[in-house]
């Protein structure tokens, strides 16, 4: 019955992430080549967290920026890090970690930080809030996506 | 009130001007006009974000305002807010001041907008009170606030 309940549980957004890469939901299909910033987003969080399980996706699509933007990222750290901590400090290690980015072309981050146990008793993605457009003719987010392309 | 009087008068002998505006429905908008301030004006930024979040119970550094969010993500904030029968809180809009966009950031040391404070703490962004608001502990902090949740009348009401 378990893993029926896990499967009703997860969304479709999860499963899509699992079966990278996809056609229609990628701009480019060569993945060694492209998405710099969410292999390095990948990369930190590994190094710096160990965590039992990660998802990082790029949410920009989802946004009033360009295609192909790597500027508004959603991440799900599950972690035995996060032992015993509030949520806030769970969060602050994430930026930390990603505290490059953050300064650099990622205008938006999302973070669902959870421990082992939590994940193993809600296996789910949260779902972002739709887009209102603040980010067209917003010039900070331009000069960000400008330095993340150079 | 007396700190955004004298950085007024710092910024109009420096030839620049901060303007306070109000704005209805318990929202309160800082904004400033042309960005050329002096360097000692990021350090009174500092100061007076210290004496902006502890002026108000509930304080929301967001962008566009209760009334028209710009972002999907301080929208949130604004719907869940509103849910607990929070509608009476300052509300400082970043899109109107890139420097208080910088500054609250550097403030918080938190890198992302919307930012909620809660009695001068800071809470977190959208995600935390989301999480917050799923799993009661935001029915909690307000309340430790004096604010009664709007949800607890739903909850009584409905038993």
């Amino acid at each position: 019955m378990l893993p029926g309940v896990l499967r009703c549980a997860r969304p479709a957004f999860t499963s899509l992430a699992l079966n990278r890469p996809l056609a229609h939901f990628r701009p480019h299909m060569d993945p060694d080549s492209s998405r710099p910033v969410e292999r390095a987003i990948t990369t930190k969080l590994t190094a710096a967290l160990k965590p039992d399980h990660l998802e990082v996706h790029n949410e920009s699509h989802m946004h009033a920026v360009p295609p192909g933007s790597e500027s508004h990222f959603r991440v799900l750290v599950v972690s035995s890090q996060f032992d015993g901590l509030p949520l806030i400090k769970r969060h602050r290690l994430v930026n930390e970690a990603l505290k490059e980015e953050l300064s650099g072309c990622v205008h938006a981050l999302s973070i669902q930080a959870k421990t082992p146990e939590q994940w193993g008793s809600n296996p789910t993605l949260a779902k972002s809030p739709p887009c209102m457009g603040g980010s067209r003719g917003d010039h900070t987010v331009q000069e960000k996506l400008k330095a993340g392309r150079e | 009130m007396n700190t955004i009087i004298r950085s007024t008068a710092r910024c109009l002998r420096a030839g620049a001007a901060a303007v306070y505006l109000p704005v209805r429905a318990g929202a309160r908008v800082w904004s400033a006009s042309p960005p050329r301030r002096l360097l000692c004006a990021a350090a009174d930024l500092q100061k007076d974000l210290g004496a902006m979040v502890k002026k108000d119970k509930v304080v929301v550094f967001m962008k566009g305002t209760p009334a028209q969010p710009m972002c999907g993500f301080s929208n949130a904030v604004v719907q869940i807010l509103r849910m607990h029968g929070v509608d009476q809180y300052a509300a400082y809009n970043v899109l109107d001041d890139g420097e208080l966009r910088e500054g609250v950031k550097v403030f918080s040391n938190w890198p992302t907008i919307p930012q909620v404070y809660f009695s001068g703490e800071f809470v977190g962004g959208c995600d935390i009170l989301l999480q917050m608001h799923q799993n009661g502990d935001l029915v909690e902090e307000l309340k430790k606030l004096g604010i009664h949740s709007a949800l607890l009348n739903a909850e009584k009401e409905s038993k």
